[in-house]
């Protein structure tokens, strides 16, 4: 007992039973109920919890910045001790103590580098200007300590970097840039809010690593807010989970992932897709889901073998598929600029497999979904479906192509038109491709529909806006599933969900699979999540399959030193592993290019029956 | 959730209000203006030489007082309607048809087609309106109808500038490009997903546009190239009570109010309708 006195004594910052709440009256929503915790000078302490669970909102509060988002602390205390002296009660200090607080000795790094920053200062400016302010710098010895700290967060050329504007950079350089400004003043404690999600994962790995040295060198207290238990792992010195604006459970994080104790913990562990957890199995295979049920977690689903595949014939071909963008043109509109977005790229689907493709942004794998889908004009290749050229076809057999081939986007909410009820939606494929012209037979069968991907016929007279995320994607699987297509292509479709949702619908899309004979082209860059669903990969870089073979073959033998690259970069959910010792650098380059410079073309070759490996020029080994 | 659902129970009492003064204030001034023949078998034309100028609440007779030439205000007033309110609304409805077609094929299909009717609107912009209006007029001739059909040929350009812009934000979402992945055809895309997604700025455009046009045709009329001068119309009647504001106001307030509470329930009506053809209800003000 006297030993926890003592803890909560030298803690740098200790929450008591704060509360906040939006609105007022009756009507208030409770965000964070009741939660307390410390955080320890120079540690790092995780909040996670999945949307909605107020673990921003108790972020946003303890720098008091809910004043501005419309909340209100309605209790509790926020105790700040800056120096380990006299406690500030954060809750009850004055604007002016707060704004000297504010970006000195507590910081903030947001999720989205690019909308945290203002477009139009450059970065150098901006880093000066917390510097100014706070520190009391002139305008020269401010910009000195820019670069420096520009330094510090590893970017390169930090002399050229302090004029540049932010659109100049790209995702990962400005969420650098973004830690600079956080740590100019040294503050005691930093808020970390989502600061890597936006990103790809092998930046990710960089951005975490710095965020790591930093806080070991400068003695910095973290406060980091996630969704992803595996950036817990790698990052966390104690957890706190919460759950509904509560806090359910709070440990040092090997005990969280060891033995949770909360029922909520259990379920949102083990919906955590984890790399390496299929290990040695052939087929991919589906698992039950814990789902909360009124406070206790029960599982859903049984397992089964994913053995739909049938490797008779193909039902896609692709042969030397490219595609290209014009960018960039002159005056007199001549070309100088292409993306290569895709470049040469050949593979076969088969009947009821599911082939991922995975890779970073700009690695053209949407582009290969969207050229599949006829939403973007291929510029070389042949594709073949069902063995029939899709150049050769008529204007009704690609119409046709379109009702067999559907296409499940990633923002279920953007893709579903908020104008119109989702039985309307689900309906749309079957009216525009004339299946069904009875309107009651169509009725019947939007009902059948949604009761397939687990919702209820009533559902149909709603809007999208009134749904969950989760629910919104099973409308979209059901609209894609209307027209009864053969393959489907889900773009990045369960990639923002949360995990346990993600999870759920990940089985939904396997389930389907084994009832349909679906075939699905899974294009990602969860490599856990790949793991778990599919018969083959092919992993991208730049435009072109470096990789391509069975998924035991990718994930227990990867060849390519991009792949491999790829899947040291995953954060594992599991605190006893061992960091990786290999230090992950670069960016990931552009696909732009001026007119008359082609990329090279990797050949590749069959190191395993099925198993195909580019052949690494000596430039890309030095890239990647 | 509960704080969503508190904000849309006061907004749905809100919205009701509005309908119910909307209703009456834009549906009693159509009704008055509608049954004018039957309230005032004269037009509003009967001068009462010995009455001029009688201020308004002093005789039963002429409620709301008299004009320079003796004639009854109320009664003008509700004649006057006739005039304003066809042109005012016709007008605005032929633009809106027009616009809003241009709009929807200029921002969809983009290309030759949208720089054609662009640079043709913006031409159009260039030309003085007056310079326009006597242009077309003289050789039209005047009347209710020519107003009507000038005012179209001179407003369509507003809600095609403003119908365009949204279809170009609108055209890059992703429920059209995944409409488009299903296999819908574009004349379906532009007619079930683009257009009940523009409709909320054009009918606030439209409500504020209805006021613009009864007070231009008021001044079309002044110079001359609108209708008779003799038959009444808010406009008119703004204009010729002027000169008298000072000794006699009620001959230009009852005409200014009446066209401020019609404007006034046409966009009550208008945001209820903008609210209504939207489901999530979160449209701000």
């Amino acid at each position: 007992m006297s030993d926890k006195a003592n803890r909560q004594s030298e803690a740098l910052l200790s929450v008591r039973s704060l509360s906040v709440a939006f609105g007022t009256g009756d009507e208030a929503f409770k965000a964070v109920k009741d939660v307390s915790f410390d955080v320890q000078p120079g540690k790092t302490l995780a909040v996670v919890g999945e949307s909605g669970s107020g673990k921003s909102v108790t972020s946003l509060a303890i720098m008091r910045l809910t004043d501005y988002t419309g909340g209100r602390i309605t209790g509790g205390q926020v105790l700040f001790r800056p120096d380990g002296g006299e406690a500030i009660d954060l809750v009850k200090a004055s604007d002016a103590r707060l704004r000297e607080i504010r970006g000195n000795d507590i910081a903030m790094i947001f999720q989205e580098p690019m909308t945290s920053l203002n477009p139009v200062f450059t970065v150098g400016n901006q880093i000066a200007e917390t510097l100014i302010l706070h520190q009391g710098l002139n305008g020269r010895e401010a910009r000195l300590r820019a670069r420096d700290l520009l330094q510090k967060v590893r970017l390169p050329d930090a002399d050229r970097l302090l004029d540049r504007y932010p659109h100049q950079l790209s995702g990962g350089m400005r969420q650098r840039v973004m830690i600079a400004m956080a740590l100019a003043c040294n503050p005691k404690l930093l808020i970390a809010d989502e600061p890597t999600t936006a990103l790809d994962v092998t930046i990710q790995a960089q951005i975490l690593n710095i965020i790591r040295d930093l806080q070991a060198e400068m003695g910095t207290a973290v406060i980091f807010i996630t969704h992803d238990m595996g950036v817990v792992a790698e990052m966390a010195d104690d957890v706190v989970v919460m759950w509904k604006g509560e806090k359910v459970e709070q440990a040092p994080v090997r005990d969280v992932f060891a033995a949770p104790q909360h029922p909520y913990t259990r379920a949102l562990l083990s919906a955590v897709p984890r790399l390496g957890a299929f290990t040695g199995q052939p087929l991919p295979k589906r698992t039950p889901v814990m789902v909360m049920d009124g406070g206790v977690a029960k599982p859903v689903g049984g397992t089964h073998e994913q053995d739909t595949a049938d490797y008779t014939k193909p039902i896609l071909q692709v042969e030397k598929l490219t595609t290209r963008f014009d960018v960039g043109k002159t005056f007199f509109g001549r070309v100088t600029h292409r993306v290569h977005a895709v470049e040469e790229v050949s593979f076969d689907i088969y009947p009821g497999e599911t082939l991922a493709l995975v890779g970073e942004s700009g690695s053209g794998k949407s582009t290969i979904g969207r050229t599949l889908q006829q939403l973007v004009e291929p510029t070389g290749g042949t594709v073949r479906f069902d063995g029939r050229d899709m150049e050769a076809m008529s204007q009704a057999e690609r119409r046709r192509l379109r009702q067999e081939i559907q296409y499940i986007f990633q923002d279920p909410f953007a893709s579903l038109d908020p104008r119109h009820t989702v039985g309307y939606s689900i309906a749309e494929p079957i009216i525009v491709h004339g299946l069904i012209k009875d309107s009651k037979e169509r009725t019947r069968r939007v009902h059948e529909l949604l009761e397939q991907v687990g919702l209820q016929p009533q559902h149909a007279k709603r809007y999208p806006h009134e749904f969950s995320g989760g629910q919104r994607q099973r409308i979209c699987i059901a609209r894609a599933l209307a027209s009864n297509p053969k393959l489907v292509i889900a773009d990045e479709s369960v990639s923002a969900l949360d995990v346990s949702i993600q999870a759920q619908i990940i089985n939904l899309l396997m389930e389907l699979q084994e009832k349909r004979r679906l075939s699905y082209l899974f294009i990602t860059h969860d490599m856990a999540v790949v793991e778990k669903i599919s018969h083959r990969v092919a992993v991208m870089y730049l435009g072109q399959i470096v990789e391509l073979g069975s998924r035991r073959a990718i994930f227990e033998n990867p060849q390519h030193s991009y792949t491999r690259k790829l899947l040291a970069a995953v954060p594992i959910a599991d605190p006893q592993r061992e960091r990786a010792k290999v230090r992950i650098e670069g960016e990931i380059p552009s696909p732009v290019r001026p007119v008359g410079q082609e990329p090279a073309i990797h050949r590749m070759r069959e190191v395993a029956p099925g198993h195909w490996v580019a052949i690494e020029a000596d430039s890309l080994r030095g890239a990647a | 959730m509960a704080a969503a659902q508190a904000m849309s129970s006061a907004r749905r009492h809100f919205r009701s209000l509005e309908l119910v003064l909307g209703v009456l204030l834009a549906g009693g001034m159509t009704l008055a203006v509608l049954f004018s023949g039957l309230l005032f078998p004269d037009g509003g034309e009967s001068m009462d030489l010995m009455a001029r100028l009688t201020p308004p609440f002093q005789s039963l007779a002429h409620p709301l007082g008299t004009d320079p030439l003796g004639r009854d205000v109320l009664a003008r007033v509700i004649v006057g309607g006739k005039i304003s309110l066809t042109v005012g609304v016709f007008s605005v409805l032929g633009a809106v048809t027009l616009g809003t077609f241009i709009g929807l094929v200029a921002g969809y299909y983009r290309g030759i087609t949208e720089i054609l009717l662009m640079r043709f609107a913006d031409i159009q912009l260039a030309l003085p309106f007056i310079l326009l209006a006597i242009m077309f007029l003289a050789i039209l001739g005047t009347g209710v109808d020519k107003i009507i059909f000038f005012m179209i040929v001179a407003q369509w350009v507003q809600y095609a500038r403003l119908v365009r812009g949204s279809v170009l934000s609108l055209r890059d979402r992703e429920f059209i490009l995944s409409a488009r992945a299903i296999g819908v055809g574009n004349g379906r895309i532009i007619l079930t997903h683009i257009l009940p997604n523009v409709l909320g700025p054009i009918i606030i455009l439209m409500t504020l546009q209805v006021a613009n046009n009864i007070l231009l045709e008021s001044s079309l009329t002044f110079l001359g190239l609108g209708v008779d001068p003799l038959i009444p119309s808010w406009g008119g009647m703004l204009a010729d009570g002027r000169t008298y504001l000072q000794t006699a106001w009620w001959v230009s307030v009852f005409p200014g109010l009446a066209i401020m509470f019609t404007v006034l329930g046409l966009n009550l009506l208008g945001d209820w309708l903008r609210d209504l053809l939207d489901p999530t209800g979160q449209t701000s003000k």
